[in-house]
């Protein structure tokens, strides 16, 4: 039997006038991977921006329904909070050009102000650079500039820091879609590792990814959810025609 | 985390956004009170009379502008006779020879050019124009002003140039025409917009300058229309007229900085506006 | 295509034009101070003395006329450029109204100086005067922190805008980075957007400190134009524009006007440098 970490209820979201999630009823496994899968268009990225409360930062974007986080409505607690809880890693990778490496990892502490004894912060640093995989590659130079680094390695840096908010749910939204096949391949077998410390949902259109990493499935389609279930079964014998016209490359 | 740090987090986010918003406010606040002050002193003393005629000798009641709205036409224009052709081409040239070193040297230079104290750019006119022919004159005004002008022409050129899209110029390269006909005929007419902006905010710029003015076009009682003798313009009358003990004066040279911000500002505004209506 | 060489010929003498022309402006101010840097040299600079019936030139006291107000003004617009900078790229979300705010800010920079001064005369100075009488300072109304203000006024929309520019630059991607970790807006600009945009905005200070250095009409109406070295910040004095604003066509002697062109050849070195080194500052960071 699954544990039910997030539960979306009725979920409709809006770009001023335009509509782009309709009624979306999903739920989300503890320590599991689950894949939102699709063309480009269909609302995914909306859909993880939904969850930790980044759409409504958008001019215009608002949203319907509700989000339960263990229960809990993110709708109704401070969206600072929510942030914490549910970290995100976005499609190109994005460490803070100014901080160190060391920095970059703690960036969460730093920005929120939140004071760290120097043991505290050298531990959550080397945890969370070991849970990425980075840690080997860069432990004698964690004092320079992140951006000194890879693409691949920048985007499991981008994880490490967000690893080291200790979230309950780690989104990752296309992780892979600037890197090269090398560095995707890394980041891939790192996600299934993972899996064993904390929920991931991954966005991506890539199909193959969906179904090397992840144990569920979502496809959304225009903005609707299709068909959700086991990858393994939705890949084998799909229920909807939609979907399997996605998956032997008809659509999208 | 707890309750505590969170809200003064939140406080300190609304602070902030209170802080930066009241302070840009607070910031254009001059914008209209200096406005409201010069309409509301000046404007009752704007009649006909005051725009069509001379001035009266100093210390006599009355008398118009008439001479200096003429010489600020006169001397304006021909700085932006002077400026508006060379400054086209200097933008051509930053815009098409963009490889060379030269060019960066060159795009330094304008960027000093601008940056030139107006005052030093007066100097600069009296010594090369006012010296040589041993007085004052409105040509050597108009030739200071075009200084002045010139960097925001080439500027605007230039920046213009640079948006027009490759494809153009290489279908024009592929119908076999000659460089120059290129440039004239199909790069400027795309860019004119952008070059009628730039223009119309530098005679704008240009109009209100007073310091450039004050050793070269100097000033003139009388209605001159020779580019060789002193001229008069608005803003060198205000500034003479409002440091003048004289209370008549004083609300002359309100009345003068009246008609000045109006057309400065419409100027100015019209330029945005087509910038605005040529780039959506 | 003798035409297009031809073309080319005077696009080419059009960049030169622009070398001459500089050069020549600085030749000429250097040509024309001969006189004045044989007789004081260096101690032209370092000098109080400023009597035209002695023929005696010493700059010093519009050397620091210049670097009080331009320091002052500086310091009081800091703070204004910098939220206009954050407003209109951080907080105001709706493109229509952040183009009106930022043409109102424009404006303000539209103005002629020339108004901006009479503005100061007769509206401000008598303020400051009421002001200055209840604080128990001499109520004179102009002077050096009048200019200043005037100064920060004017060179607010400078700084304001460059500052805007490099702001908005910050890749959105870096910043939605901060706040998905859990940051609010102020905490994601204070360690993110700012460090990031920080040389930007210091040139941007920079060169608004170059236009408060040599503005000159608004300044000379309101400064009290006292050839001493001031003992307040709201004692009367000159600055370097001002004075020559004030004294050269009535200058008599040779010494006399190559002294006023010497201080203008300062002013444009020091505004030569400043321009410079702004625009580098902004250039790098723009690649």
């Amino acid at each position: 039997m699954e544990n039910i970490i997030l539960k979306i209820i009725n979920l409709n979201a809006y770009y001023g006038n335009q509509k782009v999630l309709k009624n979306v009823d999903l739920e989300i496994y503890e320590n599991r991977v689950t894949t939102i899968l699709g063309p480009s268009g269909c609302g995914k990225t909306t859909l993880i921006r939904c969850i930790n409360r980044l759409h409504e930062l958008s001019p215009g974007a608002r949203i319907e329904g509700q989000i339960l986080l263990k229960g809990e409505d993110l709708y109704q607690i401070e969206p600072m909070i929510v942030r914490q809880k549910i970290g995100m890693v976005f499609q190109k990778p994005n460490p803070f050009p100014t901080m160190t490496i060391y920095d970059n990892v703690i960036a969460g502490y730093i920005l929120s102000g939140i004071k760290l004894s120097k043991e505290e912060k050298d531990k959550i640093v080397e945890e969370s650079l070991i849970k990425s995989g980075l840690w080997d590659e860069v432990k004698e130079n964690l004092f320079k500039k992140g951006t000194f680094l890879s693409g691949g390695q920048q985007q499991r840096l981008c994880i490490a820091r967000a690893l080291a908010m200790k979230p309950e749910i780690l989104l990752l939204d296309e992780p892979t879609s600037a890197l090269d096949p090398v560095a995707t391949s890394v980041i891939e077998e790192l996600i299934i590792e993972l899996k064993k410390s904390v929920t991931t949902v991954l966005v991506t259109h890539n199909i193959g990814q969906a179904g090397r990493v992840s144990d569920y499935t979502a496809f959304f389609y225009l903005g609707e959810l299709v068909e959700f279930g086991k990858t393994t079964e939705m890949f084998t014998v799909p229920k909807s025609k939609k979907t399997e016209e996605y998956l032997i490359g008809k659509i999208g | 985390m707890n309750e505590k740090t969170i809200n003064r987090r939140i406080f300190n986010n609304k602070l902030y956004k209170i802080f930066v918003s009241s302070f840009s406010f607070l910031s254009i606040i001059p914008l209209f009170l200096i406005i409201y002050f010069v309409l509301i002193r000046g404007i009752k003393y704007i009649n006909l009379k005051f725009i069509f005629s001379m001035p009266k000798p100093m210390g006599e009641l009355g008398g118009g502008i008439f001479n200096a709205i003429v010489g600020s036409f006169i001397i304006v224009g021909v700085a932006a006779l002077i400026a508006i052709p060379i400054g086209i081409m200097v933008g051509i040239f930053l815009s098409e020879y963009k490889e060379k070193k030269f060019t960066e040297i060159v795009k330094i230079f304008v960027d000093t050019l601008q940056g030139i104290p107006s005052i030093v750019i007066g100097i600069i006119a009296y010594l090369w124009i006012v010296k040589p022919l041993k007085q004052f004159s409105a040509l050597s005004g108009s030739i200071a002003l075009s200084f002045i002008m010139l960097p925001l022409v080439i500027k605007s050129t230039e920046e213009v140039l640079n948006l027009v899209p490759v494809d153009i110029k290489e279908a024009a390269y592929a119908l076999g025409a000659p460089y120059h006909r290129i440039v004239l005929k199909i790069l400027l007419p795309s860019g004119s917009v952008g070059i009628l902006t730039g223009t119309l905010i530098g005679i704008s710029r240009i109009l209100g300058e007073t310091a450039p003015l004050l050793f070269t076009a100097f000033g003139n009682q009388f209605l001159n229309l020779n580019l060789l003798k002193p001229m008069s313009t608005i803003p060198y009358l205000i500034y003479v007229y409002a440091t003048s003990p004289y209370k008549d004066w004083h609300n002359q040279a309100f009345a003068a900085s009246t008609i000045l911000i109006i057309i400065v500002l419409s100027i100015n505004l019209l330029g945005r506006f087509i910038e605005k209506k040529w780039k959506t | 295509m003798r035409k297009d060489k031809v073309f080319k010929i005077i696009l080419l003498l059009s960049g030169f034009l622009i070398v001459a022309l500089l050069s020549g402006i600085f030749l000429s101010l250097v040509f024309s101070s001969i006189p004045s840097i044989k007789e004081f040299g260096i101690n032209f600079l370092f000098s109080k003395d400023w009597d035209p019936v002695n023929n005696k030139f010493g700059a010093l006291p519009f050397l620091i006329g210049t670097l009080l107000t331009s320091v002052i003004s500086l310091l009081i617009s800091i703070p204004f450029s910098l939220s206009i900078s954050i407003f209109l790229s951080e907080i105001l979300k709706n493109k229509l109204i952040s183009n009106i705010f930022q043409t109102f800010v424009e404006l303000i920079a539209g103005i002629p100086s020339v108004i901006v001064g009479l503005w100061g005369l007769f509206i401000l100075a008598p303020f400051m005067r009421t002001l200055q009488l209840k604080l128990g300072i001499q109520p004179i109304g102009v002077g050096i922190f009048t200019a200043s203000i005037i100064l920060s006024i004017m060179i607010i929309p400078y700084s304001a805008s460059i500052g805007k520019e490099v702001i908005s630059m910050v890749p959105t991607e870096v910043k939605e980075g901060a706040i998905s970790l859990g940051a609010t807006e102020f905490e994601t600009l204070k360690s993110v957007t700012l460090p990031f945009s920080f040389n930007g905005i210091f040139a941007g200070f920079l060169l608004s400190f170059g236009r408060a250095f040599g503005e000159t009409m608004a300044v000379t109406m309101v400064i009290g134009n006292s050839n001493k070295i001031p003992d307040s910040i709201f004692s009367p004095g000159q600055t370097m524009a001002s004075l020559i604003a004030n004294e050269f066509t009535e200058a008599t002697t040779k010494l006399y006007t190559s002294s006023l062109i010497e201080i203008g050849l300062i002013l444009f070195i020091v505004s030569m440098l400043i321009n410079i080194l702004g625009r580098l500052i902004i250039r790098r960071f723009k690649f």
